[in-house]
């Protein structure tokens, strides 16, 4: 046998293994991690998009169906209901400054949390979009553990809320400080408050990077309009449906 | 550490079995999310509560696993090469909406936010 023969044979036996697809995943996030710091955390370069683009283009070149690829990727994606869990320790950990500041934290959280929801169906409506990617959009301003389990939930396409959302928080966080500039805001507890409520992680990582008490609002903000909207959704459907 | 992921799977595990049972549609992981800082939050003061105990321990391992967060976003997102065709027929639209959607939500919530943030602080 050649030795080409030899590697293809390698080659078939290895893709059919997890491990394969483990080692691509974290070696892809690696890369663009390694990327996003050189460029000094350009925006454009968020490494959950680059990785996510990185191994595509792997699975698209060598014709590698997605199932086979998840089949090993899933040990990863099995920890993030954990992660979700977990994300009670930032909220706790700020939780002084949510009993502090609670009325507006609490009333911002509920009556945004469902200004974004509003936004996001009006102009998807507006703009001819169907019913799934509708629901695909929706928990977009929220973090993306969450976002994902929303849009399963309701049913939408999680894989797309989860690059929707990457999307919302990359477009947050590159024009939030202009914007805010130009509405003339300078509490710096709102401006924090808007990056994480309306672009979660990504712009929460923004706004810690500009000012400290900018960063632990857009902390709290994406903390807690992660669980609201997590409540909100499914309640507005379950109206919705009762009514019709 | 042990300790600390068995809770986090535990109230998990809590979490999706009331969300199977109440047919509830809320993730399953978010109903964990609360019951974690509902724990911590309400127990703070009670020295006998295992939460308390081992507030080290799941801070220590929850900023561990958070460490790693987007990485865990990447299996889930290359699911995006199933919905190609989509994506190239609404792309624009899509993109246009979180471009918009993220603006004015990012605007409303400023504006609300200091609206009462600064007059809690005048009175």
């Amino acid at each position: 046998m050649s030795d080409s023969a030899k590697l293809y044979q390698v080659w078939v036996y290895l893709q059919a293994e997890p491990l394969f697809w483990l080692t691509l995943t974290i070696g892809a996030y690696l890369l663009a991690d390694k990327i996003y710091k050189l460029c000094n955390l350009f925006p454009i370069l968020n490494p959950v998009a680059v990785s996510i683009m990185i191994v595509s283009t792997c699975l698209i070149t060598f014709e590698v169906e997605y199932e086979r690829y998840f089949d090993g990727a899933k040990f990863i994606h099995f920890l993030l209901g954990p992660a979700t869990v977990a994300l009670a320790i930032p909220i706790y950990l700020n939780w002084n400054v949510v009993t502090r500041a609670r009325k507006a934290i609490i009333f911002t959280v509920l009556i945004a949390g469902l200004f974004a929801l509003c936004a996001t169906y009006t102009i998807a409506l507006l703009v001819g979009l169907d019913v799934t990617t509708i629901k695909t959009l929706l928990p977009r301003n929220v973090t993306a553990p969450i976002a994902m389990g929303i849009s399963e939930v309701i049913g939408g396409v999680p894989s797309l809320t989860a690059i929707v959302t990457i999307i919302t928080g990359i477009l947050g966080a590159a024009l939030g400080t202009f914007i805010l500039d130009l509405f003339k805001i300078k509490n710096m507890a709102a401006r924090g408050f808007a990056f994480g409520l309306a672009s979660h992680g990504i712009g929460t990582a923004r706004a810690m990077a500009r000012n400290e008490e900018a960063g632990v609002f857009a902390a709290v903000a994406m903390g807690l309009s992660g669980i609201v909207t997590a409540v909100m959704i499914p309640l507005i459907f379950l109206v919705i449906s009762d009514l019709i | 550490m042990l300790i600390a992921i068995f809770i986090i799977f535990a109230l998990q595990l809590f979490g999706e079995a009331l969300q199977q049972f109440f047919g509830l549609s809320i993730p399953g992981p978010v109903i964990g999310l609360i019951l974690l800082l509902a724990a911590l939050t309400l127990t703070k003061s009670n020295r006998q509560s295992p939460f308390v105990a081992l507030r080290g321990k799941l801070i220590s391992t929850s900023e561990h696993i958070l460490a790693y967060l987007s990485l865990l976003f990447v299996p889930i997102g290359v699911g995006v090469i199933m919905h190609l065709q989509l994506l190239e027929t609404q792309a624009l639209r899509i993109l246009l909406v979180i471009l918009l959607g993220t603006i004015s939500t990012m605007i409303f919530t400023a504006l609300v936010f200091s609206k009462i943030h600064s007059r809690k602080d005048h009175e």
